[in-house]
């Protein structure tokens, strides 16, 4: 019992200490993910909303190739982009190879078909309910997709928590790009994979625990903003 | 009177199914009201004239093209306010941002809702959702205006607002063409009577000639039964 407590007591200590070391680890992972998390938004839901009410050959295949990359294994995503970025590749002469830059660019990979597919769901459902009022009134397709995430913007929170949810948690993509070099490029998930594996308990710990704090408290606040939503707008 | 609307042999398959089935029509009056059983192809009639359906065939004439505007049965609201869903209709049709206000808070006066212009459309009543939907045909001062049974879900009082702001859109010069189960309602507000049943005109009639004297036994039938 006393292995197990010992740890833990650590752990608090860490936390409750606002310890330099451990706040910049955070500080740094939420910057990456949140950073990755709206570039995904940025490029994923007009890709959603197009592939939910364009009409283009593809169309189909586009979808089932989006909702396929939802479940895109992080480690294969590093691998890419490692070899995106390594000095022979292609993206090599701008050396941004274990910087926090290429973490962005990797977790903006893996996120952006999730952010995508969610997306497409959300304005499909949407465009059912509103595609003759909007074609009545005499709305392009492309207008329409942009009236329609805008309509959809609350439940489109969803789409980039899920997204965020996914940036924050992995630890394969940035192992692999950012190279886990303390103080640059060492974010919560890779922090604790080598402090378990070092044996330092507390610090995987205490990290673990605040990774789930802020997944919790982003969910929860993203529900507040979608009950809010509910009562003022319908 | 000549008509404004000529429909030569139209048909539209769905399925196999014959949901339009070799329609030919004038429409000369200015308010015509479509009645039929449930499933006789109303609604499909109207969105193929308003252009929401493509024919199988058939085809459409205009002797002169009409702006066109259509209500629908249930009012479709953006999350925004009553008067930005007015206000919407108006931007797509490439009016400035000050003229497109002036003519969304004139009609939304019109339908009597300027005192609930910046309230969220959707927690609006329906009967009021129905008179924002109203409010945003009216304002782009259609010359057809279409409605597919605009008082279906609403209760007694707020179809009777309904009705009374039609008829000002048809004072107002635009030509009516509409569907309703409630025959009163079409007494009140038609010239003219197109019934269909199972996709075909049956019988196309004035009023007052249809409701007294209908040439067909299905239109016979289909007046005994929805005569409460």
């Amino acid at each position: 019992m006393h292995e197990f407590n010992e740890p833990l007591v650590t752990a608090w200590q860490l936390v409750a200490g606002a310890d330099a070391h451990l706040a910049g680890i955070v500080f740094l992972s939420l910057s990456i993910s949140l950073t990755a998390t709206l570039i995904a938004c940025v490029l994923g839901m007009p890709i959603g909303a197009l592939l939910a009410v364009g009409r283009f050959p593809g169309r189909r295949v586009l979808i089932v190739l989006f909702n396929g990359l939802m479940g895109l294994p992080p480690v294969v995503v590093g691998l890419l982009v490692y070899l995106l970025l390594s000095r022979a590749g292609p993206l090599g002469q701008f050396g941004l190879l274990f910087s926090p830059t290429a973490m962005v660019i990797a977790q903006a990979v893996l996120v952006t078909p999730i952010v995508a597919a969610l997306t497409r769901q959300v304005i499909a459902d949407e465009w059912k309910e509103y595609r003759e009022q909007l074609r009545s009134l005499g709305a392009s397709r492309s207008r329409a997709a942009a009236t329609l995430l805008w309509d959809g913007r609350f439940s489109l929170s969803t789409a980039a928590l899920a997204g965020f949810g996914r940036a924050i948690a992995e630890v394969g993509a940035v192992m692999i790009v950012g190279g886990n070099i303390d103080g640059v490029t060492r974010v919560m998930t890779t922090t604790i994979a080598l402090e378990t594996s070092k044996g330092d308990l507390p610090l995987a710990l205490a990290l673990g625990a605040i990774l789930i704090a802020v997944v919790l408290s982003i969910n929860a606040a993203a529900y507040a903003l979608r009950g809010w939503a509910e009562r003022h707008w319908g | 009177m000549s008509a404004w609307l000529a429909v030569e042999g139209l048909g539209l398959t769905e399925g196999g199914t014959r949901i339009i089935d070799d329609v030919s029509l004038h429409l000369a009056a200015q308010r015509t009201v479509v009645l039929g059983p449930n499933g006789a192809g109303k609604s499909t009639l109207l969105r193929l004239i308003h252009g929401l359906l493509h024919p199988s065939v058939g085809e459409l004439h205009w002797p002169q093209a009409l702006t066109q505007a259509m209500v629908f049965q249930r009012p479709v609201m953006l999350r925004t306010t009553a008067l930005a869903n007015v206000i919407y209709g108006l931007k797509l049709k490439c009016y400035t941002a000050t003229e497109c206000d002036r003519r969304a808070r004139q009609a939304l006066a019109r339908v009597g809702l300027e005192a609930l212009a910046k309230r969220p459309a959707r927690l609006l009543s329906g009967g009021e959702q129905q008179r924002v939907a109203l409010a945003r045909a009216w304002a782009l001062e259609p010359e057809l205006l279409i409605l597919d049974e605009p008082t279906a879900s609403l209760d007694p009082a707020s179809s009777r607002e309904v009705e009374r702001i039609i008829g000002d859109i048809a004072a107002a010069g635009a030509r009516i063409l509409m569907t309703t189960h409630n025959l009163g309602q079409a007494r009140r507000l038609a010239q003219e009577i197109v019934f269909i049943d199972s996709g075909r005109i049956a019988e196309q009639a004035p009023v007052a000639e249809f409701f007294h004297a209908p040439r067909t036994d299905a239109a016979k039938r289909f007046l005994e039964d929805e005569t409460p």
